[in-house]
């Protein structure tokens, strides 16, 4: 008999093979040997330790926007501006990177800390505006987006660029500043350790004090939770201090992990993938770290495919798509659940 | 500043604004219509971009710009029905639901356009066609206003004509009342009969319809073919026209224009070395002040009548 309680995991669970098998008919229907290319898509990514390392590396960033969506959206906040602020923090770690001189311990630490704290102060400003005057924080938070975009892309054309480089990208950062790898024959960095003791710490955060019962009561109910006495307005301004902060860093550490000039000439996308993560995780701090890894797998699985095979890596867009439909859709698999309360209903009568 | 003017006081000018805010203008409409049956459509830039594919595509096999056009409307209509199917049937959250709608649309015409032409960039190999330019007898030899307002693309003339269309829809018929009274309280107008999921579904539909009338001028008159993210930004800065143009049809038509202003003027001003990255960024920043202000005097609003209530 299945447990009431397990619903939302088989229902995940569900989603995700209802989009591998949208995946494989996709692959079926293009592709000239679908058998190989379905092996490349759901193996190819094991075969090798620089492969693994792969979707490891993917899944850092993955992480850190995952989480700080989560937080969000746990306050029922519908932020999406993890995505610009992903963006511009990226280009306050890479001025910093690039202009500063300092050893290979404080250099990093210097320029991710100034990349989250721009993070959280630019991320407070569309809670503010939500918690002081109840402005929509969806549309402020996308326009933001775009305003971040346009601000750091003429940093990047006008003071970051290297007229010698061949093409749009920054000069080249201080070695100082990049994080160090941590397993050789991969491109792993420390950024890992630091997202996942992240993770740790906002699990704690969320459930274990005060502040994180205050956050998860506003988020279930705004009007009950200030009626009980919370400051809501100070509990929105601050669930959107520490997702700035954790989407800031996000962006630095990436930056200052992967790259060694700043080269993101459109907004990288890893913001509203942050979303995806966090509803693949049911918005819980330590299911974020299984939502990117699959999330990441099934990306470099992707790009492998379109390396090895005839078929385009963007078929990933349309599973993610297919994924998020699916994953916050209340009524998908409802009747299921209502069958499974009536027996459980009748089980103790 | 001199240079600015003489740029700005040229009749070129003035038709460029026209051209570049039809886009914007036939998404806003759209945002408008879906807006004011209480369901934010934030898929707008997917549907354009969709739509935008679609017309390059069926016109190239069709030898016809008029079924390409037809084709672009009715995949960005589908690509709202299915948002549609998903936020009213599936009681899938609206925002993620478009957020799902723009990166399907984003990587789905990609995949598409490298199946059909082998190239990921754009769509030159393919043989699309455009839809036709105007020239309006009579208007176009009037000095001034003729070189402004004649000679443009069709689908310039239908976005000033679905402007009117729109407001006669909202203010003078039946599903114009319906679609208010749904988005203002749905549940009043469920208690007089009106069916709000069905409403819910036209709105969202005919927002579809006038967004992916802007996706196809974008590819078959802005410019001649399909090129990857050709929208950029767009149908942001539509729903943004939509929200300071307040969920009115004149406001939204004029902050369109507006909009459309500032992006031509962005293209100009690349000539005197302003960097339009920068000036990119107005509409945005004009869209949150409008919000601040807004918000600020709906509060005080409410607090007032609080107020007077206690007293």
């Amino acid at each position: 008999m299945i447990r009431l309680k397990y619903f939302e995991v088989y229902r995940t669970a569900a989603v995700i093979l209802i989009s591998l098998a949208i995946a494989f008919i996709i692959i079926s229907l293009v592709s000239s040997q679908p058998v190989e290319t379905i092996r490349i898509f759901l193996f190819e990514p094991l075969s090798t330790l620089s492969r693994m390392g792969n979707v490891v590396e993917m899944a850092i960033p993955l992480m850190f926007t995952g989480l700080s969506v989560s937080l969000l959206f746990k306050t029922n906040m519908f932020n999406l501006g993890a995505e610009g602020i992903f963006y511009i923090s990226g280009i306050v770690a890479a001025i910093l990177a690039i202009h500063l001189s300092m050893n290979g311990i404080m250099h990093p630490i210097v320029a991710i800390g100034a990349g989250s704290i721009v993070g959280a102060l630019l991320s407070a400003i569309p809670g503010y505006l939500k918690a002081k005057w109840n402005a929509n924080e969806l549309v402020t938070s996308l326009m933001f987006n775009s305003i971040f975009f346009g601000i750091g892309l003429y940093l990047l054309n006008y003071h970051l660029r290297d007229a010698k480089a061949f093409s749009n990208v920054s000069y080249k950062f201080a070695e100082t500043a990049q994080l160090d790898k941590i397993m050789p024959g991969t491109r792993l960095h420390t950024g890992l350790i630091i997202v996942l003791v992240l993770i740790v710490l906002a699990h704690y955060f969320m459930y274990r004090t005060k502040w994180g019962y205050e956050l998860r009561m506003t988020g279930a109910n705004r009007e009950f939770a200030g009626y009980s006495g919370m400051k809501t307005a100070k509990v929105i301004i601050l669930v959107h201090l520490i997702a700035g902060f954790i989407a800031g860093m996000g962006g630095s550490v990436e930056v200052l992990g992967m790259y060694n000039r700043f080269q993101w000439t459109a907004l990288p996308g890893y913001g509203l993938d942050g979303a995806l993560v966090a509803m693949l995780a049911k918005n819980n701090p330590l299911s974020v770290i299984g939502a990117a890894l699959f999330l990441a797998y099934i990306r470099i699985g992707a790009d492998l495919m379109a390396r090895l095979s005839d078929v385009p890596s963007e078929m990933i867009s349309i599973i993610q798509a297919v994924i998020i439909l699916l994953i916050s859709a209340e009524q998908f698999l409802k009747f299921w659940k209502n069958r499974m309360l009536l027996k459980e209903a009748k089980l103790h009568e | 500043m001199n240079s600015l003017l003489n740029v700005i006081l040229t009749t070129d000018f003035a038709f460029s604004v026209l051209r570049v805010t039809t886009p914007i203008l036939f998404a806003a409409l759209g945002a408008l219509i879906s807006n004011r049956a209480g369901i934010i459509n934030i898929g707008m830039e997917g549907i354009m971009l969709v739509s935008a594919l679609a017309g390059v595509v069926v016109s190239s096999y069709t030898a016809s710009a008029w079924i390409g056009l037809l084709g672009a409307v009715l995949s960005g209509t589908a690509i709202a029905g299915m948002l549609a199917f998903f936020t009213l049937k599936f009681k899938t959250h609206i925002i993620l639901g478009g957020v799902a709608i723009n990166m399907f649309a984003s990587g789905g015409t990609v995949f598409l356009l490298y199946l059909l032409s082998g190239d990921k960039g754009s769509s030159t190999s393919l043989p699309s066609k455009v839809l036709p330019s105007i020239d309006i007898p009579l208007l176009q030899q009037i000095p001034v206003l003729g070189p402004i307002l004649s000679g443009h693309h069709i689908l310039t003339y239908a976005s000033i004509l679905a402007v009117i269309a729109v407001y006669y829809l909202l203010k003078r018929t039946p599903l114009g009342l319906q679609i208010r009274s749904v988005g203002e309280n749905p549940h009043a107008a469920q208690s007089v009969g009106v069916s709000v999921v069905k409403i819910q579904y036209m709105a969202l539909l005919l927002s579809g319809f006038f967004a992916s009338l802007g996706g196809a001028y974008m590819s078959m008159g802005y410019l001649s073919l399909f090129t990857r993210d050709m929208i950029a930004g767009r149908g942001w800065i539509a729903i943004a026209a939509e929200s300071m143009g307040r969920s009115t049809t004149v406001g939204t038509a004029l902050t369109s224009l507006l909009f459309g202003g500032a992006e031509a003027l962005a293209n100009a001003l690349q000539v005197l070395k302003i960097p339009a990255e920068l000036i990119g960024t107005l509409p945005y920043v004009a869209t949150v002040i409008g919000l601040i202000v807004y918000a600020i005097a709906e509060t005080r609003k409410k607090r007032r009548k609080l107020a007077q209530k206690t007293n």
